[in-house]
């Protein structure tokens, strides 16, 4: 059989032998104690000690064993950077511009992430949630999160 | 005798009007958002936990445990109506469910699946309340080593049945379980892996993790490819079985249930594993094998009996060990810390209310489903075409009011970003993130009871295998893995997810 090499062994190896490397590196910082009294750094020096050998041994596999499914399929990109981008705004602006305009931007954005909404449909869905939401969590559960924040106010 | 008098204690509990109200709620939304799919009951719960934060403990789990029973059973309609199961375990009840609503038997199978859930959710809840108060006081001598050798079970327990490469799940777990040891450490006060970041002192939100890899991940898994469903059945009529109906499903589920409530207790969704051992024991005793896969009804009676036994009965390894069965269960022990209660043997004792009303509002639920379900169907049908196009960007608010709503902390919304994107990545490189976040919720347990379980032994390792309890659950967990590695095993395993997919 011939050998291919697994991309996603490959590359989920290398992830967990960085994970697992900067944890550990990290660790080194926190006293390391004895085995009778384990210091804050040895339980994760042990595990990432253990996750650097599991990311390696996948990465061998991914570099000399063969495999089918070599392909990582379609990744939509769209949708990664749209519906990330709008939990990081929501985050970084729901005190500022309060609740609603918050999660009005932040559904717009969303909705956009699927290719069957148009610029309209994003609306009027981000629009309903909006309303719905508010509905459910300041008015029926009291959230204590102003609807409209101070940057709106003043 | 005391059985009795628990029980009424669980009764005088469970059916105050407020926590009857609470529990028909989490029914009918589990329901919902089991029927809708895309959304599994992990993110539903981790999405609604905030929301039961001023709740009265009882009430808060007893919502919590309808919406996961609930899901089960919605995931079941799906699964026979659109041959797309919303739920992992309700993936069996898809192959003969969906044929007979093709052949106009849709009542029927759904019928089938109502009632074999509700009498398996039944015996399954009465198995929980005889078996959880011996196994509760037996667990009250288990020492640090005990509960350390437990732990490691559970976490490799569930690996058996990850999808694919097993050292991924390993590896999985690992990972998860480094991430729960951010925040400062519990004996000596140090902050580990904080960055200097007052907000990750106490920890990684566990609920940003959660609706990062079980919600936003998967949405934007969804989002690859979008495809319309269609809605085969548009009406569903005669919703009752015949009477040769009613006598073929009796055996069938009566299998079920008893291989649903064995299962269930193992760690690693055995909820999984229940409905598709069912669905091959079937098929084996069955004197039609060829009807399966064309509408076998014992294919849908005996997997949706095993399932939802398996759903009540994973949670004894909760109410009494505090150790969760698989990822819902790693968030109800959350909801038991939020309250203020550590999950564990000391319930029973501690919180007699508590604990039986839970056991006692499970049965009400299951019969509340019924009650519901029969009638709602229509409803349900009519939901199931709502399109996926304004259903994410609804969970993604939800997931983002929820996270906020905790601590008032932005810093938990950019988590789920985080791990939105951190679990997308690695389900697409062929990683299940299951594994993560039962790591990840139990690492602090683990590391807790290794350092106690050290400082009792005077820094021996050999305590864990020289006390008897413990060298056996090792010994469990070693059998474990050599058994998935086995290659007859894995074969097995592959088939079982290809039949799956």
């Amino acid at each position: 059989m011939d050998r291919e090499k697994s991309i996603k062994d490959i590359l989920s190896g290398l992830i967990f032998v960085v994970l697992g490397g900067a944890f550990g590196l990290a660790a080194t910082g926190y006293e390391f104690g004895t085995a009778l009294r384990m210091g804050p750094g040895y339980f994760p020096i042990v595990l990432a000690v253990v996750l650097v050998g599991l990311g390696g041994a996948i990465l061998f596999k991914g570099l000399f064993a063969s495999v089918e499914d070599r392909d990582l399929g379609i990744v939509s990109w769209r949708a990664v950077a749209l519906v990330s981008g709008a939990v990081i705004f929501f985050g970084a602006t729901v005190r500022g511009l309060g609740l609603a305009p918050a999660l009005f931007v932040t559904a717009f954005v969303t909705s956009l992430a699927s290719i069957e909404n148009s610029v309209l449909r994003a609306g009027i869905i981000a629009a309903a949630l909006t309303v719905f939401c508010v509905l459910i969590f300041s008015v029926g559960l009291g959230v204590a999160v102003p609807l409209v924040g101070p940057w709106l106010a003043g | 005798m005391e059985l009795l008098a628990n029980l009424g204690l669980g009764f005088e509990t469970a059916m105050t009007p407020i926590n009857l109200l609470w529990c028909f709620v989490g029914v009918l939304l589990g329901t919902l958002i089991g029927v809708l799919p895309g959304i599994g009951p992990t993110a539903t719960i981790a999405m609604l936990l905030p929301i039961t934060f001023t709740f009265e403990p009882v009430t808060a789990l007893i919502m919590l445990s309808g919406i996961y029973y609930g899901a089960q059973y919605g995931g079941s309609t799906t699964a026979i109506l659109i041959n797309l199961p919303g739920e992992s375990s309700s993936a069996v009840t898809a192959i003969d469910g969906y044929q007979m609503a093709r052949k106009g038997m849709a009542g029927a199978a759904l019928a089938t699946a109502a009632l074999g859930s509700f009498f398996a959710g039944s015996v399954a809840t009465l198995i929980l309340a005889v078996a959880a108060p011996p196994l509760a006081r037996a667990a009250l001598g288990f020492g640090a080593p005990e509960y350390f050798s437990l732990i490691v079970l559970g976490l490799i327990a569930s690996i058996a049945l990850a999808h694919g490469s097993i050292v991924k799940a390993l590896a999985m777990i690992v990972l998860g379980l480094l991430l729960g040891m951010v925040g400062q450490d519990i004996y000596t006060g140090t902050p580990r892996f904080t960055f200097g970041y007052m907000e990750l002192y106490g920890g990684i939100n566990f609920v940003a993790v959660a609706v990062g890899v079980f919600g936003v991940a998967e949405i934007l898994r969804n989002l690859e490819n979008e495809t319309t469903r269609d809605v085969m059945v548009k009406k569903v009529s005669s919703l009752w079985l015949t009477r040769a109906q009613f006598r073929a499903i009796i055996a069938p589920v009566l299998r079920g249930t008893a291989l649903g409530s064995i299962l269930g207790i193992l760690p690693g969704g055995g909820h999984v594993l229940s409905s598709f051992a069912s669905y091959s024991i079937e098929k084996r005793v069955s004197r039609h094998p060829e009807e399966f896969g064309k509408g076998a009804i014992a294919g849908v009676a005996g997997p949706e009996s095993a399932n939802n036994a398996a759903a009540q009965t994973s949670f004894i390894p909760l109410l009494t060990l505090g150790i969760p069965a698989h990822p819902v269960m790693a968030l109800m022990i959350g909801a038991f810390i939020i309250q203020g209660i550590t999950p564990g043997p000391n319930v029973i004792r501690d919180e007699p209310a508590l604990f039986w009303g839970i056991i006692v509002s499970m049965w009400v639920g299951n019969l509340l489903l019924v009650i519901l379900n029969l009638p709602l169907i229509g409803l349900w049908v009519r939901l199931l075409s709502v399109p996926y196009r304004v259903l994410f960007p609804a969970i993604v608010a939800f997931a983002c009011i929820g996270s906020f709503a905790i601590g008032q902390n932005a810093f938990d919304v950019f988590a789920i970003a985080v791990f939105g994107l951190l679990g997308y990545t690695l389900i697409k490189l062929g990683c299940e993130p299951a594994p993560l976040l039962l790591g990840f919720v139990l690492g602090p347990l683990l590391e807790e009871h290794l350092r106690r379980a050290m400082i009792i032994s005077r820094g021996d390792p050999m305590v864990f295998l020289e006390r008897p309890i413990s060298a056996t659950l090792l010994a469990l967990a070693a059998l474990a893995v050599i058994v998935a590695v086995l290659p007859s095993v894995r074969r097995k395993r592959d088939q079982v997810f290809v039949e799956e997919e």
